[in-house]
């Protein structure tokens, strides 16, 4: 009795009853598909935010105001940063920058005419954009006598120029942020669709403008003004590191921190911005997978008894197929090839089913999902593993009915 | 038969089932020898152990003491897989519900046991085609149990019965679920049989007219051999039935 005929048998047997096998399949189908259609939305979200965080530029470095790492705070000391510690830090740092920008952000509500939508503010200066690699759709970017003299002009993020100006063209049109009056002189590049923090939804303003006329008494702090970042970008990958201690023995004299006192600011290079986010996604990836592999797990509870019935009701051949002398082994073999059929071939179209679905969220553009050979693989194995497991329960008990008692069961 | 040897040897078997609280004796103390060739009927009313005896020379159940020599093999202490492998190199069965697999046609029936006994495909399908032809089946090969009358389908369960070549065959009240005129075909086809391949068969039944187409009587009752005749004459397949005077030998 060999493995082909034991596959013979076996499709003979489910072919027998088609509902019965197609609906025990269905758990395993169901279970495989949402396995690698969640994996690969989970992937895709992933793929599309390590696209966008590389997109801003891999050698560019962000100092934020607290410290970030793990373990409870330990607390006090002041946790901001302020526009003279942008100051400090350019006038310091001349050689291994190509540029370095302060940013304030806050949220603000934006009116044209009658569309009214709440989005970020940036107060910043014209280094920013560059930095940052934003580019002009429409108009341009401040220019320094704008800057300097406070002029109420904005640019607008595509996503946030689509959704006050509809089609129109917003360049030369007047908009209220916060009721003041300013004027749009360009619209950013559309820079990707998904994702948090979307530089497609920003509204970018004069830092000194900003600090006049929107952001009010919460920018700043004992009269210094505060800000929510500094971006710089080093010149190479190379010199990131020695710009980063630059930074720290600069910021820590201006925060007057003893040498031995923690520091109060982060400075984070693209390459941390990109593990941490991975390693987020990555959980958020492999709870998805989990929640998918319980209800595996709960198709190869279905298989199981399905299995059960099947034995108790194949028993009178059971006990034939020992009578004409099959061994124990063989009758094992038979069940556990039943099974297995079952849960690979529910693999093969739970993988098609979630490929499929995949593809119909990709279709509605809100991540691009993207199945790997990894998360097909391991649905697949995982689907194995649950039919050899589920399986070997009843191929066993079949094995072990007593040829006598079999043949005599009605 | 020039030489008789001996293929079954039973001595001093019993069989003890434990019953809830209750133990049943099914065989108490049970001497048995049949030669090689002999065609032998087992009778007996239910309750008698005449199936429980059928059991262990079947080689589906052991003992619970006594010994048990087939063909010269001792098979009172066997494992499952020891038995299951002497099932399949010596012996052959016929059952009262034939016990076919509906799905299958009558060749892969045939060529279940040889598939367990590990015959290579292309011998197989000989063999099985053999079988079939001997049993008369030659133009049913394919047709699948539900498509054959009750009288074929017991010929396809005797052919698998003798594809392995067993040492014995045993039947298990074969005609019981065949009318009379089918069940007189098969009776004939078993004598056939054993003329022509002197097989040595035992025969399960509780009917004296149809054990009385044997060579010898074995008669059981409450666990034990009530008696054991030599029949002269057997009846050829196809006599009228006596009348139950005749038949019965008390």
């Amino acid at each position: 009795m060999n493995l082909i005929e034991n596959f013979r048998i076996a499709l003979r047997a489910l072919a027998a009853n088609k509902l019965r096998s197609a609906l025990t399949m269905l758990g395993i189908i169901i279970g495989v598909g949402s396995v690698v259609a969640l994996m690969a939305i989970g992937n895709g979200a992933t793929a599309g935010i390590t696209a966008q965080v590389q997109g801003i530029g891999s050698n560019l470095l962000t100092v934020m105001p607290g410290r970030l790492r793990q373990g409870p705070n330990q607390g006090g000391g002041q946790a901001a940063l302020y526009y003279s510690d942008y100051q400090a830090l350019a006038k310091t740092i001349t050689a291994g920058v190509v540029g370095i920008a302060p940013a304030y952000q806050a949220q603000a509500t934006v009116t044209f005419e009658t569309e009214t939508k709440s989005a970020t503010i940036i107060g910043t200066t014209a280094e920013y954009a560059k930095l940052r690699n934003y580019k002009p759709a429409l108009g341009r970017f401040p220019n320094a006598s704008e800057e300097a003299g406070g002029s109420r002009v904005t640019v607008l993020g595509w996503q946030a120029a689509e959704d006050l100006f509809g089609g129109v063209s917003p360049v030369g049109r007047p908009i209220k942020i916060n009721g003041v009056l300013f004027t749009v002189v360009g619209v950013i590049e559309e820079q990707g669709s998904s994702g948090f923090g979307s530089a497609d939804d920003l509204v970018m303003v004069p830092l000194s403008t900003g600090y006049d006329k929107i952001f009010g008494a919460a920018a700043t702090e004992g009269g210094k003004k505060k800000v929510s970042n500094i971006i710089m970008s080093a010149t190479s990958e190379d010199v990131v590191d020695s710009v980063i201690v630059q930074v720290e023995r600069t910021l820590r004299r201006q925060h007057k921190l003893a040498p031995t006192k923690e520091l109060d600011f982060t400075v984070l290079s693209q390459a941390q911005l990109l593990s941490t986010l991975g390693a987020i996604t990555g959980i958020l990836t492999t709870f998805l997978g989990s929640i998918a592999a319980i209800s595996l797990l709960v198709g190869g509870i279905g298989i199981m008894n399905i299995m059960l019935v099947s034995v108790t009701e194949r028993t009178k051949e059971i006990g034939l197929r020992k009578a004409v002398g099959a061994k124990r082994s063989a009758i094992l073999m038979q069940f556990l090839v039943e099974t297995l059929i079952l849960s690979l071939l529910g693999g093969v179209i739970g993988i098609g089913l979630g490929v499929g679905v995949a593809a119909l969220v990709t279709a509605t553009g809100t991540v691009t999902a993207s199945v790997t050979a990894s998360s097909v693989a391991l649905a697949f194995s995982f689907a194995a593993a649950v039919g050899l497991f589920f399986g070997l329960y009843p191929a066993y008990r079949a094995s072990r009915l007593r040829p006598i008692e079999a043949l005599r069961y009605e | 038969m020039t030489t008789m040897t001996t293929m079954i040897e039973v001595e001093n078997i019993t069989k003890v089932y434990q019953m809830g609280d209750t133990q049943v004796r099914a065989l108490d103390g049970v001497d048995l020898r049949i030669e090689k060739g002999e065609m032998t009927a087992i009778m007996g009313p239910s309750g008698s152990g005449k199936s429980t005896l059928l059991a262990i020379l079947g080689c589906l159940d052991v003992p619970t003491s006594g010994v048990y020599r087939l063909d010269g093999e001792n098979a009172e202490r066997l494992s499952d897989d020891q038995l299951a492998s002497v099932r399949s190199r010596k012996i052959g069965f016929v059952f009262q519900q034939f016990n076919l697999l509906q799905r299958t046609t009558a060749l892969e029936n045939v060529m279940m046991p040889l598939s367990y006994a590990g015959v290579n495909g292309k011998t197989r399908r000989e063999r099985a085609e053999q079988a079939l032809s001997k049993v008369g089946l030659d133009d049913r090969m394919h047709h699948r149990p539900n498509e054959l009358s009750g009288g074929q389908q017991q010929r396809v369960a005797i052919a698998r019965a003798l594809v392995n070549d067993p040492a014995i065959v045993l039947a298990d009240e074969p005609t019981g679920a065949l009318d009379s005129k089918t069940g007189t075909e098969i009776i004939r086809l078993f004598q056939q049989l054993h003329r022509e391949y002197g097989q040595t068969v035992i025969y399960v039944t509780h009917d004296p007219f149809i054990a009385r187409h044997t060579g010898r009587v074995v008669r059981m009752s409450d666990g034990k051999i009530l008696s054991d005749e030599k029949i002269a004459e057997p009846l050829e397949a196809g006599a009228p039935r006596p009348s139950e005077v005749a038949l019965g030998h008390q």
